[in-house]
């Protein structure tokens, strides 16, 4: 079934009512995805799309049996947000806001731990384009039609490098089984460890692309998961060679501060564990097919 | 947001952290009048940047006279201080701290920082402090200690008890830095801090802690709740090209190449500088314009980037989810009229509404490469680099 999102993932909109969340919901729709209602506090009652508003999250998975949300709620409401979401027991939530204060994010994820891992939400995010499962549905920011159907996962922290890599891969005839944004900020809900366990055991995905760039550990933590528990091909591709330590490029969370932080350092790690580093961003496509061809004739 | 010293000792002394007696001058007279008002013998006058290493790059002194303190004071204003922190044009110092010297008997390091492995608050300390932490890290990794603060519970007393005395600190002074730990993590997290560090956090010859400097950075997502901390910003440390591009809702960062960038996305503008490079060329900027831009934030991005007269070819690479490539184009097109634009510029569009922008650059008659691929992009903007000489 892909990860995270399918047909039959029934999906609601947390802030479906403002300009930005009625647009991409809009979008969503049109691609097929299944959005059965959204929340606005103050607002229940309302229809937006065609789709009926709750006040709050409870009442609307209560009502749709939605068990996913999509988040574009303002930074200063949405780690409150995220854990309405939680609580309500929504499975997987994905949350587009950038800009939302560290120690919100911080209380945030400690209040997902609060649930038993069987009932404990899955947060994509935050500062995230979003996850897509090409020809099924999607939640989140991303132009659809860059992503063909196919069986490699993707998973990313930029947005745009994401694009880049759907594109150069759709080029060369390379499908996406799905793609998973996990947001660029220095707390965020998964990590690229989290997301390569889904593809791991996914049995519709066969190798994965992992973006990485400078700034935090994700990176050193993927490259030990993948060396002792994967057994699909990963490409890699790190970005920031050129970026000077100590200045935060553009995401709150791209900045070298530490040791192994840098992308050089990155690349060494990912290398020394067997995963195959694309030379150059724009050789993410070809880096893949390769691998994919290794994979046929072995 | 950094803030100066001065301003984190203040903040700290709030929340219950000794600190030295001192006060702040705009001028040498004003100095030598605070060294007067302070009484004593012996003071310490320190320049006023956002920036470490300031001691070793001439920013502090001792002095032992008021006249003393006037003259080392005249000399620091005004002054570009260049640091091993700051680049080559170092930061101006307009404002000079002077303080009662204190009796140093032992130095100890303490840090505040977002550990982002656990995703929580972590201290940092060492019973060996005044050094730079990056060297403290490397000459004596066995001194540091690291202790993780749970947000729902905040920092336990018993930890702070065993952190005390692992720092080989004992008798009353146990109790102090207790008080000196819980002070600095309330700080941090009633104020939406980054960084809190106090190095050096010194023993006096009377046995008691004293935070001799005072370091400390802030969440710019949670200023928004900070007045108090947001009215602490001063401009004059920023650079300001940098400071204009955040005030109109750009990410850009200065560097030292010749190929101007405006890309959108973090991620995308780390991989086109890395092509540039892998391509021959050197990026001059990193600049992230953003989702939803609009013609004139695309303006306001080419006038930001031209304003670095290295610049001598603008790349423009936009991958469009969120963004719009027609709204991009028009802004292109727009820049050009009226920055009167005359340097080389390739434009490479993808994704929403790519066809209409590429038309509308075609049909605008202006002479823009247009590239198809990030490579391609990344190869036209090192070819079209004007060489000085021959233009």
């Amino acid at each position: 079934m892909a990860i995270l999102i399918d047909e039959t993932t029934k999906v609601i909109v947390q802030g479906i009512s403002g300009r930005i969340g009625q647009f991409h919901a809009q979008e969503m729709i049109e691609a097929g995805t299944k959005v059965v209602a959204g929340v606005t506090p103050g607002k229940g009652g309302a229809t937006v799309l065609n789709r009926p508003i709750f006040n709050t999250v409870r009442e609307a998975v209560d009502a749709t049996g939605a068990t996913a949300s999509l988040l574009f709620v303002p930074p200063p409401f949405a780690a409150d947000a995220m854990m309405e979401a939680a609580d309500a027991g929504i499975r997987t939530a994905v949350c587009v806001t950038d800009g939302i204060p560290t120690q919100d994010m911080m209380r945030a994820k400690r209040f997902l731990r609060r649930y038993p891992r069987a009932r404990r939400m899955r947060l994509i995010g935050p500062n995230c384009a979003g996850i897509i499962s090409p020809g099924k549905g999607f939640m989140g920011i991303m132009p659809p039609h860059i992503y063909t159907p196919g069986r490699v996962g993707i998973v990313g922290r930029s947005g745009t490098l994401g694009y880049e890599a759907a594109s150069q891969m759709q080029a060369l005839g390379i499908g996406v089984s799905t793609s998973v944004g996990i947001g660029g900020d220095p707390i965020n809900g998964s990590s690229f460890r989290d997301i390569l366990e889904l593809f791991e055991a996914d049995p519709e995905t066969d190798a994965v692309m992992m973006i990485g760039e400078i700034g935090g550990p994700q990176e050193a933590e993927a490259a030990a998961y993948v060396q002792d528990h994967m057994t699909k091909p990963l490409v890699a591709y790190v970005a920031g060679l050129s970026a000077p330590k100590g200045r935060k490029m553009g995401h709150a969370g791209a900045i070298i501060s530490a040791f192994g932080e840098s992308a050089q350092e990155k690349v060494e790690l990912l290398s020394a564990a067997g995963i195959t580093v694309a030379p150059n961003p724009s050789a993410m496509g070809e880096t893949m097919a390769k691998v994919l061809c290794r994979k046929e004739a072995a | 947001m950094d803030i100066h010293e001065y301003q984190a000792k203040e903040i700290i002394a709030g929340f219950g952290v000794p600190v030295p007696r001192g006060g702040l001058a705009y001028s040498p007279e004003q100095a030598g009048y605070r060294a007067r008002e302070l009484g004593g013998e012996k003071w310490v006058v320190k320049a006023q940047i956002h920036s470490g290493g300031r001691g070793e790059a001439g920013g502090v002194k001792l002095c032992h006279s008021e006249e003393e303190v006037r003259d080392y004071a005249a000399t620091l204003f005004g002054k570009q201080l260049v640091t091993k922190q700051t680049d080559a044009g170092g930061k101006g110092v307009y404002r000079v701290w002077v303080e009662t010297a204190s009796d140093i008997e032992r130095e100890l390091y303490l840090g505040f920082v977002l550990d982002r492995a656990s995703e929580r608050i972590m201290i940092v300390a060492s019973g060996h402090g005044g050094m730079e932490i990056e060297d403290l890290a490397d000459e004596d990794p066995e001194s540091l200690r690291r202790m993780v603060i749970d947000p729902a519970v905040g920092l336990a007393e018993f930890q702070a008890r065993e952190l005390s005395f692992s720092l080989g600190l004992s008798g009353g002074q146990i109790a102090q830095m207790v008080n000196v730990l819980r002070g600095c993590y309330r700080a941090y997290r009633d104020l939406d801090a980054m960084m809190v560090e106090i190095n050096p956090l010194v023993v006096t010859g009377t046995g008691d802690l004293v935070a001799l400097d005072a370091k400390m950075s802030f969440d710019t997502n949670a200023l928004y709740r900070r007045p108090e901390v947001a009215a602490l910003r001063d401009a004059s440390q920023e650079d300001p090209r940098e400071a204009v591009a955040a005030d109109n809702g750009l990410a850009y960062v200065g560097l030292d190449g010749d190929i101007g960038c405006i890309i959108n996305g973090a991620g995308l503008a780390m991989a086109t500088m890395d092509m540039i490079k892998l391509a021959g060329g050197e990026p001059a900027n990193f600049l992230d314009i953003g989702g939803g831009a609009s013609p004139e934030r695309v303006c306001t991005a080419f006038r930001t980037v031209l304003s670095d007269t290295n610049v001598s070819v603008i790349l423009v690479n936009i991958f469009a989810g969120i963004n719009r490539c027609d709204w991009i184009a028009k802004g292109v097109v727009q820049a050009y009229r009226e920055v009167g634009l005359t340097l080389p510029v390739v434009v490479r569009l993808a994704g929403t509404n790519v066809k209409e922008g590429q038309e509308i650059l075609r049909n605008s008659g202006l002479p823009i490469v247009a590239a198809d691929t990030l490579a391609e992009a990344a190869d036209a903007a090192v070819a079209a680099r004007q060489q000085p000489a021959a233009a």
